[in-house]
C-alpha cells in the first residue's frame, strides 16, 4: 500500500470565489488506521491552515463530519483513507445545501424544519413524576428505537434526489425523527404530527428512491419510516372524512 | 438563513436609525450540551417570561454529551438507598467530595432521570417495561440507568428535541464565546464571534451560565471530543472565578489505542475481563478483590477508574503489557458473554471495535490503555452552581460543585449534569429576575474586545503553526501530569507552559476570512486550553499527597492533615495564578480508607 494518498479538496470562500469552489490538492500521510478525518486534520494543522471543515468527536456519534468522499456523502470520522488507495480522494462539501465556505455547508433548513415536525413527547395529560416511570416494553421500545439513533448528520438530506429538487421537502430525518415520537408508546402527538407530515412537501414528497436508507451511517432506514407513515396518513386522512376527532 | 439568525433577529429589527440594538438576554448559558438543555428547560419552567440565550460553538446535538455510554446513577431499586449511592460517591471521590452536595445529588438524581423518561428518553427496559439498570465501577448496587450504551446521544437528543417547544429559548447556534464581561462586580454579558459570518458581537445578559464541558484536549491522548477545550473555565477564570481542584484529572482504564475512543465500563459491568499479556486477570494483585467469574460490585473489573488505570502502570512496569505501536495496551475480553448479550446491552463496543480497532469482541480480544476522559476540577460553585463571581453559574463538567472529589465514579456524571444544570438554572433565573439592565462599561468593553479580535489575529504574520505549540503543550501534560507525577516535572511543566503562554500571541494565522474561520477559533480555542493547561500542573505541584486520581510519587500517602481541602485557583490582574485551599464539607461521612474487593 502506498504510504501517501492525495486528497483534492473543494475550496471555497464567497470573499474571493465569487464564480464557485475551486479544487486543491495535498499529499498526506496513508496509514491504515486514518480516516479522511485525519487526513484533513494534517492538512490543516501542517500544510495549510486555512481550510475549514467541522469535526467533533472522531468516533461516528456525533454528526458534525459529513461530507461528499468520492462523490457519495460520509461521515469522514468514519472512511478510511485505505480503502481509497491508490487516490485520489475527492472531497467536497455534503450536497443539496448551500456551502458556507470550503467543506462546511448551511443545514439551517433541516434545523427549522425538525422542529416543525415537533420531535418531543405530547400527551393529552402528564403523569406526575411521583407516579414514576411509564412502563414501556422491551417489544415498544423497539418499535420506535430504530428511528430513535439519528445523528443528524445530513447524509440522508444529501443523498435524497427529491430534496435536491424540491427544497421544501421535508426530509427523511425529520420523518424518521416525527415517526420515532409517533411509534413511542407513550407519546399522543401522532395527530397534530399529521397536518405537518402530510402536506405535500411531507411524506407525499418521497418517491421511494430509497437513497436515504442506503447512505445512513446508523443503520436508521429513513425511506422505511416514510413508507410505514404514507400508510398511516393515508388512513387516518380517510378516518377524517367519516369521523369527529373525538372519535379516531 | 440559519433558525439561530433569524431568532435574534427581531432584537435587532427593534433597531431604528444608525445604531444598531445589542442582543440581550435574561440568562444566556455558555454551551449547550446536557447541562445547558437542561438548565435551559429549568429557566423557561421556573420563570416562563424570561428569555433565555443558548450560545454554542456546535450545534447543541453535536455537543460532548452525545459521546457518553455506559448510563447514569440514581437510586431506583428496593434493595437500595440513597445513603448507600451517597457513600460509594465520596468514598469514590477519596474523601475530597463535599457531602452536603453529595446528599442533594444522589436525592434529586432519581427525579431527573424519571424527567428525562417523560420526556421520552428510550431508556432500557425490564421484560415487565420497568427501568433496567445495571451494575457500575465503585457502586455497591445496581442503579445505572442506561440506553444500551448510548446513553448520553439518547439524552442529549431528548434534551435537545425537548427545548424546541420553549419558544423563548433563542439558539446562537455555531457562535464562539470570546469574553465574558464584567462590570461592577457581576457579568452583564458575553462578546462572541458568529462563526458564519465572522462578525463578532456584544449580547448581554442578567445572568450567565457556564456549562462547556470538560477540557480533555489539553493532553494528547483523551476520550473527548476535538471541541473539549475547557472555554468557560479559562472564560470564568479571566473574568475572576476562581478553579476548583484542578489537579484531578480522570483516567478512564479502557480506551483504544491510537484513536482514545472510548470502550465503556459497562463492557466490564456486564461482564468483561481485563487481561495481562499472559491472559491474567492482573486486578487481583492490586488489592482490587480476587477474580470471579461474574461481576462483583466494588471489585476487581468494577474498583473505581483512578486505581485501574494506576494498575496498569504498574503492569507495565512490570513488563506484563503488551507492545504496540501505539505503546503498551492490556486486553479486554468480553468473549465469554457471547453475541447476544453484546449485541443487546452493548452494541456500540461491538460497531466501534469493528470500524475503528478491525477486532469484533464476539471472538478477539480488545486492546485498551487508559486514556484522559474527565475532568473532576472545573469552576468553583457553591450547591447551585453559584461562583463567588456575581451573575456568573457554571454546571457540568465546567463546574466543580463538588461531587466527584478526587476521582468521579462512571455514570455519576449524566446525573450530575442534570441535577446542578437544573438547579443552576433555577438559581440564575431567580437572580436574573432581580437585575438591572447592563452598564455602559460593559459596551465600551464589548467594543474593545471586537477590536482585540480583529486586529491580533486577523492583521498579523505570526512565527510559527498553531499545533507546534499545541503539539508541546500535550507533551508537557503527558510528561508531567499523568497518572504518576512527580514535583520535578511538574515544575518544569509550569516553566515551559509558561513559554507556550507567551508562544501563543505569536502563532501564525495563515486565514484572513471572516467566513467560518476555524484558525482564529483554534487560536483563541488554544489559549484557553493553556491557562487551564496551567491551573492542571500549578494546583498538582502544591498538593504534596497522593489522592485519587492524583498520585505522586514523591509523595505517595493521603495526607488528611494539610490536604484535606479543596485547591481554588485565582488569576491575578498580572496573569500569574495563586492557589488557597477550602476545606472539605463533611456530614455524615468520617474520613476513612478506601477499600474495594472486600
Amino acid at each position: 500500500m502506498a504510504d501517501r494518498i492525495t486528497l483534492q479538496v473543494a475550496r471555497y470562500r464567497p470573499e474571493e470565489n465569487a464564480e464557485g469552489p475551486t479544487f486543491q490538492e495535498y499529499e498526506v500521510p496513508c496509514p491504515k488506521d486514518w480516516v479522511v478525518l485525519d487526513g484533513l486534520n494534517y492538512v490543516k494543522d501542517q500544510l495549510d491552515g486555512t481550510l475549514s471543515y467541522r469535526w467533533s468527536c472522531r468516533m461516528g456519534i456525533c454528526g458534525s463530519c459529513g461530507m461528499t468522499v468520492n462523490g457519495e456523502p460520509k461521515l469522514t470520522c468514519a472512511t478510511f483513507l485505505a480503502d481509497y488507495a491508490p487516490g485520489p480522494v475527492r472531497v467536497e462539501p455534503l450536497r443539496n445545501f448551500p456551502v458556507v465556505r470550503d467543506l462546511v455547508s448551511e443545514i439551517g433548513d433541516f434545523m427549522r424544519k425538525l422542529a416543525t415536525v415537533k420531535p418531543w413527547i405530547i400527551r393529552d395529560t402528564d403523569k406526575p413524576l411521583s407516579e414514576g416511570e411509564y412502563r414501556q416494553t422491551p417489544a415498544q421500545l423497539e418499535n420506535y428505537k430504530q428511528f430513535s439513533m439519528c445523528i443528524n448528520c445530513m447524509l440522508c438530506y444529501a443523498a435524497c434526489p427529491v430534496y435536491g429538487l424540491d427544497p421544501k421537502f421535508i426530509g427523511p430525518a425529520a420523518i424518521a425523527l416525527a415517526q420515532r415520537y409517533n411509534l413511542d408508546s407513550r407519546d399522543e402527538g401522532a395527530g397534530e404530527r399529521l397536518e405537518i407530515l402530510s402536506q405535500h412537501e411531507g411524506i407525499w414528497g418521497c418517491t421511494f428512491v430509497g437513497e436515504c436508507t442506503k447512505v445512513c451511517p446508523k443503520n436508521v432506514d429513513p425511506a422505511g419510516a416514510i413508507q410505514r407513515y404514507k400508510l398511516h396518513a393515508a388512513v387516518e386522512t380517510m378516518k377524517t372524512f367519516f369521523m369527529p376527532r373525538g372519535a379516531r | 438563513m440559519r433558525l439561530s439568525y433569524d431568532q435574534s433577529m427581531p432584537l435587532r429589527e427593534e433597531s431604528v436609525g444608525t445604531m444598531a440594538v445589542i442582543p440581550s438576554h435574561d440568562v444566556l448559558l455558555v454551551g449547550g450540551g446536557g447541562a445547558g438543555l437542561r438548565a435551559a428547560i429549568a429557566i423557561a419552567e421556573t420563570n416562563p417570561k424570561l428569555t433565555i440565550a443558548v450560545v454554542s460553538k456546535v450545534y447543541p446535538m453535536r455537543s460532548h454529551t452525545v459521546s457518553a455510554e455506559g448510563g447514569a446513577a440514581a437510586v431506583i431499586r428496593q434493595d437500595d438507598s440513597l445513603d448507600e449511592h451517597a457513600y460509594d460517591t465520596i468514598s469514590g471521590g477519596d474523601w475530597l467530595t463535599d457531602q452536603d452536595a453529595v446528599e442533594a445529588f444522589v436525592q434529586e438524581a432519581p427525579q431527573e432521570l424519571l424527567r428525562l423518561e417523560h420526556w421520552g428518553c428510550p431508556w432500557s427496559r425490564e421484560p415487565d417495561g420497568r427501568i433496567g439498570v445495571r451494575p457500575f465501577g465503585g457502586m455497591k448496587k445496581m442503579r445505572t440507568w442506561f440506553a444500551a450504551d448510548k446513553t448520553g446521544f439518547h439524552m442529549l437528543h431528548t434534551l435537545f428535541q425537548t427545548s424546541l417547544k420553549y419558544s423563548k429559548v433563542f439558539r446562537y447556534d455555531e457562535w464562539f464565546v470570546t469574553k465574558l464581561l464584567v462590570d461592577d462586580g457581576r457579568v452583564q454579558g458575553v462578546v462572541a464571534i458568529d462563526l458564519m459570518s465572522g462578525k463578532i458581537e456584544t449580547i448581554t445578559a442578567r445572568a450567565v451560565i457556564v456549562c462547556t464541558g470538560g477540557c480533555g484536549r489539553v493532553f494528547p491522548f483523551t476520550t473527548n471530543a476535538s471541541i473539549k477545550n475547557g472555554d468557560g473555565m479559562a472564560l470564568a477564570y479571566r473574568a475572576g472565578a476562581p478553579l476548583k481542584d484542578m489537579e484531578f484529572i480522570q483516567y478512564h482504564p479502557t480506551g483504544l489505542p491510537f484513536t482514545g475512543i472510548l470502550i465503556t465500563e459497562a463492557a466490564r459491568a456486564e461482564g468483561g475481563y481485563l487481561v495481562n499479556k499472559d491472559g491474567y486477570r492482573y486486578l487481583q494483585d492490586y488489592n482490587l478483590g480476587t477474580p470471579e467469574p461474574k461481576p462483583v460490585f466494588r471489585s476487581m473489573e468494577l474498583g473505581p477508574r483512578d486505581r485501574l488505570s494506576q494498575a496498569f502502570v504498574k503492569e507495565v512496569e512490570k513488563g506484563r503489557t503488551v507492545e504496540t505501536p501505539y505503546g503498551p495496551v492490556v486486553h479486554l475480553d468480553l468473549r465469554h458473554l457471547g453475541e447476544k448479550m453484546i449485541e443487546s446491552k452493548i452494541p456500540f463496543v461491538r460497531e466501534l471495535c469493528l470500524k475503528y480497532q478491525n477486532v469484533d469482541p464476539v471472538t478477539e480480544l480488545i486492546p485498551v490503555r487508559p486514556v484522559v476522559h474527565y475532568m473532576m476540577g472545573g469552576v468553583h460553585t457553591d450547591i447551585n452552581g453559584a461562583t463567588p463571581l456575581a451573575g456568573l453559574y457554571a454546571a457540568g463538567e465546567a463546574a466543580c460543585v463538588s461531587i466527584n472529589g478526587a476521582n468521579r465514579l462512571g455514570s455519576n456524571s449524566l446525573p450530575e449534569l442534570l441535577v446542578f444544570g437544573a438547579r443552576a438554572g433555577r438559581a440564575a433565573a431567580e437572580y436574573a429576575s432581580a437585575q438591572k439592565d447592563a452598564s455602559q462599561a460593559v459596551l465600551a468593553q464589548g467594543k474593545d474586545e471586537q477590536s482585540r479580535l480583529d486586529k491580533v489575529f486577523l492583521q498579523k504574520s505570526g512565527r510559527e503553526r498553531i499545533a507546534a505549540v499545541r503539539d508541546e503543550m500535550h507533551k508537557t501534560m503527558e510528561e508531567s501530569a499523568g497518572i504518576y507525577r512527580t514535583g520535578a516535572s511538574l515544575g518544569r511543566a509550569v516553566d515551559t507552559l509558561r513559554g507556550l503562554r507567551d508562544r501563543v500571541a505569536g502563532v501564525t494565522i495563515e486565514d484572513r476570512s471572516r467566513t467560518f474561520n476555524t484558525e482564529r477559533v483554534a487560536a483563541l480555542e488554544l489559549s484557553f486550553m493553556l491557562d487551564v493547561a496551567d491551573a492542571i500542573v500549578n494546583t498538582a505541584l502544591l498538593r504534596e499527597e497522593s489522592r485519587g486520581a492524583h498520585q505522586r510519587t514523591d509523595f505517595p500517602a493521603r495526607d488528611d492533615q494539610r490536604f484535606l481541602a479543596h485547591s481554588l485557583i485565582h488569576r491575578k490582574p498580572d496573569g500569574s495564578s495563586a492557589v488557597e485551599y477550602l476545606p472539605v464539607t463533611i456530614t455524615r461521612w468520617p474520613p476513612a480508607e478506601r477499600v474495594y474487593g472486600s
